[in-house]
């Protein structure tokens, strides 16, 4: 941790719980290590944690996010680094704590300490709207709001991004926040049958742009619980792929994107759908 | 150093004369307030604003009687500025001070209403016309209330979100929360939308909701407006 950085702030975030926030924090997070990035995923769910499980890494939890902001443990001491990726780290949240304990002036001073030390600083939003969730995306540069295709996910995407635009230092400074869509859960056959909402009915209501669509998988449930991140469990899954791609849009890169098709884990070319 | 004491100009007061209705109640004071409120029907707010000063020396009243009629007259929108006619040692604290050599002018005539003369009313005022352009989506849980005017809506209006006018609304986008138009009871406000899948929509005290509304105009270009106490709806084509 040496040369100065100047990381970026990503948030994950989607108002509406059990849509993916957090399996897709690690995804997300494994796969920017995993392409050379040093990232941080931070876990704001005081009280309700998980992202340490989904990486592996709740048998070494020692000091967390709340301590650092208490002054109880230096940052260095409070961060993890992953077992397979040295350029992944967790800070984790407290369990017996709630999200009270989040200061404003604390969470601030944690961010901009991390952005000195790493490229990505990804943080994964607690559900709702309330002070953890928008603690989250206060010092957020970017967001990631999952949403899954059915309506009540996608009101709830609604109402976050109309908080993105107004409760943000970046909104407060008269600037905007980049927002981009991720949908998960996608099941390609309900979609073809009009069982849930298609893709242009979300991009419609939203009207941000998509950064990438996951497909319904067992894979990532097999990765969730062997508590590795699908992107490096199942590298060559189709959700692995999906998130690979996000990553790279993440990044910059311009990646066409494909609508899951029902032929199972294939990616038809037939809807080809350009990134916006 | 020596500027540290600055030296000071002097206070210096000036007396001033100023021109003020002097009211003179004659007893009994009830019938009195009866002849003015006769003569506020016909001028309202004639007395508003300007000063008005008191002579009690036809009424002699006790001070708990001035306080009452000072009140009476404060609930008529008339503020006394002084009282003249009684002994300064009859002021009370809380009474306006007591004024001495007071000169007399004209009677003053109060204009009737129907008077041809042009009233001195104040000028009708410029009316700007108000409105509300929001150049992005309205989001859920976003509030947008805007009595004054008319509010335009270049984006969408989502589900949960809503819009408040006291005019007209016009969306160019879907709406599909809540719309309520002639907030402040201008009946001839409408709701315009490009696409309407709204939950709610609202003219004045009338509105409908999303089942009240016939399911062939959602999804299309509609209208509403009031036809007498009837919010009426219908396809924009």
């Amino acid at each position: 941790m040496s040369d100065e950085k100047s990381g970026r702030v990503v948030v994950v975030t989607s108002g509406k719980g059990g849509v993916g926030k957090t399996t897709s924090t690690a995804s997300l997070g494994a796969a920017l290590a995993h392409l050379g990035q040093k990232v941080v995923v931070i876990d704001f769910d005081v009280g309700l944690r998980n992202l340490d499980l989904v990486l592996g890494a709740e048998r070494r939890v020692v000091f967390d996010l709340i301590n650092v902001i208490n002054g109880v443990a230096k940052l260095p001491q409070a961060l993890i680094k992953d077992k397979r990726l040295e350029n992944l780290f967790l800070l984790p949240a407290s369990q017996t704590r709630d999200k009270d304990a989040l200061t404003e002036e604390g969470v601030a001073k944690v961010i901009a300490e991390l952005r000195t030390k790493f490229d990505w600083i990804v943080c994964d939003s607690p559900a709702g709207i309330e002070r953890g969730a928008t603690l989250a995306m206060r010092h957020a540069d970017s967001a990631i709001i999952v949403t899954n295709p059915e309506v009540s996910s996608v009101r709830d995407s609604d109402r976050i991004i109309g908080l993105l635009d107004s409760k943000t230092e970046k909104a407060e400074r008269g600037e905007c926040v980049d927002k981009h869509l991720l949908i998960t859960r996608y099941h390609p056959w309900r979609a073809a049958r009009g069982e849930m909402l298609s893709i242009d009915d979300v991009l419609d209501i939203l009207s941000i742009p998509l950064i990438g669509i996951i497909p319904e998988s067992e894979e990532v449930l097999r990765a969730s619980n062997v508590g590795s991140p699908v992107t490096l469990n199942a590298p060559l899954s189709a959700p692995a792929k999906a998130y690979f791609d996000a990553t790279k849009r993440l990044k910059g890169e311009q990646i066409a994107m494909h609508i899951p098709t029902e032929s199972r884990g294939l990616f038809n070319k037939l809807f080809g759908r350009k990134a916006a | 150093m020596s500027s540290l004491i600055c030296p000071r100009q002097s206070l210096t007061f000036r007396a001033r004369s100023y021109m003020a209705f002097a009211f003179a109640p004659q007893p009994p004071i009830a019938d009195w307030l009866a002849d003015l409120d006769a003569t506020l029907e016909r001028s309202k707010g004639f007395f508003a604003g300007h000063p008005v000063a008191l002579d009690l020396s036809a009424a002699s009243l006790t001070p708990s009687e001035i306080v009452e009629l000072v009140a009476s007259l404060a609930e008529r929108g008339i503020r006394v500025l002084g009282i003249e006619g009684i002994e300064p040692n009859e002021a009370m604290p809380g009474l306006p001070p007591v004024l001495r050599s007071g000169r007399g002018a004209q009677e003053i005539e109060i204009p009737e209403p129907a008077s041809a003369s042009p009233a001195p009313a104040p000028p009708p005022q410029k009316q700007e016309p108000a409105s509300l352009l929001i150049d992005s989506p309205v989001r859920s849980g976003q509030s947008v209330v805007y009595i004054e005017g008319d509010v335009t809506v270049l984006g969408s209006v989502g589900s949960g979100a809503e819009i408040i006018a006291g005019g007209s609304i016009h969306i160019y986008g879907t709406l599909r929360g809540l719309a309520m138009a002639g907030a402040s009871g201008n009946s001839r406000a409408r709701i315009f939308c490009h696409r309407f899948e709204g939950e709610l929509l609202a003219i004045g005290p009338h509105y409908k909701t999303a089942d009240e509304i016939e399911a062939s105009l959602r999804r299309g270009p509609a209208q509403a407006w009031l036809d007498g106490n009837t919010l009426k709806i219908t396809a924009m084509n």
